[in-house]
């Protein structure tokens, strides 16, 4: 009787560990981002997507049958802190994959670390060093900064100027774009006439659009950087009755720029991704169905209007997410192979089609040039 | 001619924050000896409370006024709470705390406001003025008009008024001045106050202009530290010389020789000048007793 | 008779046996790799802090700009490989001597300023440094920074048949680098050069009167807390094998002087103490999400007015006047 007793309530314990088991079992996604400090317009958007992308998901019932995860770090853009999370969530979180970086520092400083513990790694960082050259177990999502200056050029071309007048913030951001341009400019049929620069803290740059102003020749200008900067620089063009176009980078894609900048606003162009001006696509347009998707989604569960930085985000998770069905687990090596043959993926960036070799994925057009008309987004036809 | 002008004009409208803000350092300076790096804040919390007041519907002189005071109170507590516990510490000791201060209210005004940019309107619209072939805002007039008449309300204060020279006493001894009667708890609190109320009414009047965020407060802090240093530390008229200087070095760096380099033009003449005048252009020279 | 043991440890030699415990023993306490990380971290700050003692607890001179030091230590282990072939350690060595140089070439006219006006002064200094770092982008890498070539130390071990893992090799040679700079620290604050030095900090001018070289001896501090923070940025930039100019910032002074007078600017063991509780605690406050700015301030501020002498010697106090 007691011998019975004793074995079914040893069965009942086994049954009941093998149970807790499979239900229990978790995919740890792990995330560090500039929450807070100078890049936080950046990484606060790609925390708040994150965490709605995974209760979205785990609401569904998980992927492949587990639930999702997410360890978030605030590394505050600095490097040296990014690197240390980095270290944290490879050996003490024991994540499957990362999505992070906001900033070009701090996804440089992180990559060693996960080419060491072979993790895969999705960067939401701007830069093109990031994945040129290509790095086996490094990806990003945002388009780089010289497919910016690109998109920009091909526009000032199509207007059939030539001479540009450059003035660029001296972050990371801004000095990484101002090389592109200047490298990318003579391929393009245009002349940078004018280079000046500006810290990332300055109130006034009438000095540097003085200057300018008077290059010999400039029929347009284009300010790379993001922050507070490039609402000065809009505004101060105005104050200066400069009426030359003026061309902003994708750094400042979002509505706050158009509040501060004003009526100085006005005319100013910008290379961006369909979301921002996601209601305005023709039905036809095949990213509408994603960009006005997440859009709403971002939009509902923040209330705060939607950011590009955020979809570059929402891009890095559906990839990450996809790549983890399609090979069926979530073990590390299995889930790098599936995120580099992704092919026609439709992202808020526009369609990536990743190889061995192009660990980004996609091409000019995922680029819109807009123009903000009457304080809203307008498509440049 | 007219570029010169363009380069004084942008030199003369960063200045003016920057006076503003080294004058809120020269008060509590004069008061208690501690170099207050929480300053910086003062400005971002005169700046944004004024923006979510604004926005939550007050009328723009109303959300201003709220936010000085609000400013000012925060001062007071500062002082109470932290330097006032802290008293006969050393100089790193009191720094330090003040820094904790400064991330301690940015921290909060991260929670209690938001990450991103803000403004509001210009007090009297966006339209610049030319002058000899330059333009200037009229909020760059309303920031130097306001420097000016904080410099000289607090000019009046410190020399005429016998709560300023009370103020002047607590500084040089506080022994001697609790002995002929002075209040010194008062008059602290009262510095503290002030000085927030300097540093509110800045952020107030440089927002539309310089944008405002919950980090603002940093930079600002740094360059106004250096100006009032410049200029010579406890000396009012040193303030507002040294941010204007400041300004105009930057704004004269940029235009004629490297924006690169612009805000290291300002460091350089800055230990220039302390290389050769230690205490600054006005300051007074230090005794020091065995 | 009593036993030899009874004979109380002198300050230096309980300071070097806590730290060598500390880190002889932490390990056994790891749960993950993850921890040898955050040591290294912890005794590359401290080797710094322990410079800085030098500076601020024995000549009782305040920096606001040390950083620049470290940043140029850093910089010295990125371009030295690069642009000069030589090995890594030895450009570690390299950077050492170029800070020393600076600082000895800048401390003159520097160290003639006092309390505040000498603070600004270092701050600009620190200022300018990491303002060449960013802006000097053909040669640093700007913002964005730069790689930096492996130490080789790994691979020569495995060469003579030891394996180690990346993270604990770092924790063992940090935890090594900091003993050394420690007993050196401390030979220092009990040798005659020692306690001149000390004279200054409660008076320059009496000191002068006794005849002790006040500028010169002020200069050496600066120098030497120069080359302790050049070599701790040398060893952070080689074991991220990343270097940003951020190193250098007004932020990393500040954050170098805090926990130098967080744990007791006067000792050697209390600044390394700051150094643990400033590294660590950032890893425990990730918990507090949006909070943690809020609860890090008031630590710093609660610490500083309760306990200005630092973090130790309150402890101490304390402790003494609880067994009299």
């Amino acid at each position: 009787m007691k011998k019975s007793i004793l074995l079914s309530l040893t069965a009942a314990a086994a049954l009941a560990v093998g149970l807790a088991g499979p239900a229990d079992a978790e995919i740890k996604i792990g995330s560090t981002l500039a929450v807070t400090g100078g890049a936080s317009f950046l990484g606060d958007p790609e925390a708040k997507t994150l965490k709605m992308l995974v209760d979205q998901v785990n609401a569904a019932g998980g992927v492949n049958g587990e639930k999702l995860e997410l360890v978030q770090y605030d590394d505050g853009g600095n490097p040296n802190k990014a690197r240390t999370f980095a270290t944290r969530l490879v050996e003490d979180d024991e994540v499957v994959a990362v999505i992070g970086g906001s900033t070009t520092g701090a996804t440089m400083a992180m990559i060693p670390v996960f080419e060491e513990a072979k993790i895969p790694f999705i960067s939401l960082a701007g830069a093109v060093v990031i994945i040129d050259p290509v790095k086996k177990w490094v990806f990003k999502t945002p388009h780089t900064d010289r497919m910016a200056c690109g998109k920009i050029f091909e526009d000032i071309r199509k207007r059939g100027l030539s001479k540009v007048g450059l003035i660029s913030g001296t972050g990371g951001f801004g000095k990484s774009m101002r090389q592109q341009c200047l490298d990318v400019a003579g391929s393009a049929g245009v002349e940078i006439v004018a280079d000046e620069t500006y810290g990332p803290d300055d109130a006034d740059v009438t000095p540097q659009l003085t200057k300018i102003k008077n290059a010999p020749g400039v029929q347009a200008i284009l300010n790379a950087g993001f922050g507070q900067g490039p609402a000065i620089v809009t505004r101060n063009v105005r104050q200066l009755g400069i009426a030359l176009p003026l061309y902003q980078s994708h750094g400042v894609a979002s509505k706050s720029f158009i509040e501060l900048a004003g009526e100085a606003a006005e005319g100013v162009r910008l290379p961006a991704s369909a979301l921002l001006v996601a209601d305005k696509l023709p039905d036809s347009d095949p990213q509408k169905e994603v960009v006005v998707g997440y859009k709403a989604a971002y939009e509902k569960a923040t209330g705060q209007p939607v950011s590009t930085f955020g979809g570059h985000a929402y891009d890095a998770f559906q990839m990450l997410v996809a790549a983890m069905k399609k090979a069926g687990s979530a073990k590390p090596a299995a889930v790098r192979d599936a995120i580099e043959q992704t092919k026609g993926f439709m992202g808020t960036a526009g369609v990536v089609n990743m190889s061995a070799t192009d660990h980004l994925g996609l091409d000019l057009t995922a680029f819109r040039m807009l123009e903000i008309r009457k304080g809203d987004w307008a498509l440049v036809e | 001619m007219s570029e010169l002008l363009q380069f004084t004009f942008s030199g003369l409208t960063v200045g003016a924050v920057y006076a503003l803000v080294a004058l809120g350092f020269t008060i509590i300076y004069n008061a208690s000896g501690v170099v207050n790096f929480a300053q910086g804040e003062f400005v971002m919390l005169g700046g944004m409370i004024t923006v979510f007041a604004h926005a939550a519907g007050a009328p723009l002189p109303a959300a201003a006024a709220l936010a000085v005071v609000a400013t000012a109170a925060v001062g007071i507590l500062l002082n109470k709470l932290a330097i006032e516990r802290a008293r006969g510490a050393s100089v790193v000791t009191l720094i330090i705390i003040t820094i904790g201060a400064s991330i301690f209210l940015r921290g909060a005004a991260q929670l209690g406001f938001d990450k991103q940019l803000h403004r509001f309107p210009s007090f009297s619209g966006d339209d610049p003025i030319a002058i000899g072939g330059a333009t200037i805002l009229p909020q760059s007039l309303w920031m130097l008009f306001g420097a000016a008449v904080v410099f000289a309300g607090l000019y009046l204060f410190f020399t005429r008024s016998l709560t300023g020279k009370a103020v002047l006493a607590t500084a040089n001894n506080k022994l001697a001045a609790q002995l002929v009667g002075i209040d010194t708890d008062f008059v602290m609190a009262l510095s503290f106050g002030l000085s927030a109320a300097i540093g509110a009414l800045a952020g107030i009047l440089a927002t539309p202009i310089t944008l405002t965020s919950y980090d603002a407060g940093t930079a600002l802090a740094l360059k106004g530290f250096a100006a009032a240093m410049l200029g010579g530390m406890g000396n009012p008229f040193g303030a507002l010389v040294g941010g204007l200087l400041v300004g105009l070095i930057e704004a004269m760096t940029a235009g004629y020789l490297s924006s690169d380099y612009k805000d290291a033009a300002a460091f350089v003449v800055i230990l220039a000048v302390l290389f050769a005048m230690p205490q600054g252009l006005f300051g007074k020279s230090a005794q020091e007793r065995v | 008779m009593r036993p030899i043991f009874a004979k109380p440890l002198s300050a230096r030699h309980a300071t070097l046996l806590a730290l060598l415990l500390l880190i002889a023993v932490a390990p056994a306490f790891f749960p993950s790799n993850f921890y040898y990380r955050v040591g290294t971290l912890i005794f590359i700050n401290g080797l710094a802090v322990t410079g800085l003692v030098v500076l601020i607890g024995y000549a009782g001179q305040i920096s606001l700009g040390h950083a620049g030091f470290a940043g140029l230590g850093a910089y010295a282990c990125a371009l030295g490989p690069v642009h000069l072939g030589l090995p890594p350690a030895l450009s570690l060595v390299l950077g050492a001597v170029l800070s020393g140089l600076l600082a000895w070439l800048v401390g003159r006219p520097i160290l003639r300023l006092k309390g505040h006006y000498l603070a600004i002064a270092t701050l600009g200094f620190g200022v300018l440094v990491s303002m060449v770092l960013a802006n000097e982008a053909w040669l640093t890498g700007g913002p964005d920074g730069m790689a930096v070539a492996d130490l080789g130390l790994r691979g020569l071990l495995k060469s003579a048949g030891i394996k180690v893992g990346n993270a604990e090799l770092w924790y063992w040679l940090a935890g090594l680098i900091l003993l050394a700079g420690a007993w050196l620290a401390l030979n220092l604050k009990d040798s005659p050069s020692g306690r001149a030095l000390r004279s200054l900090h409660d008076s320059e001018v009496a000191a002068r009167t006794v005849g002790v070289d006040v500028a010169g001896y002020k200069l050496s501090a600066f120098v030497i807390s120069a080359v302790y923070a050049s070599v701790s940025g040398s060893l952070l930039a080689l074991t991220n094998r990343f270097v940003t100019p951020d190193i250098a910032n007004f932020l990393h002074s500040i954050e170098l002087v805090t926990m130098t007078v967080l744990g007791g600017a006067g000792t050697v063991i209390g600044a390394v103490t700051g150094a643990l509780l400033l590294t660590a605690l950032p890893q425990v406050l990730t918990a507090l999400q949006e909070y943690e700015h809020i609860v890090f301030g008031l630590i710093m501020m609660l610490v500083m007015i309760f306990l200005p002498d630092g973090l130790l010697p309150s402890l101490h106090r304390l402790l003494r006047r609880r067994s009299s």
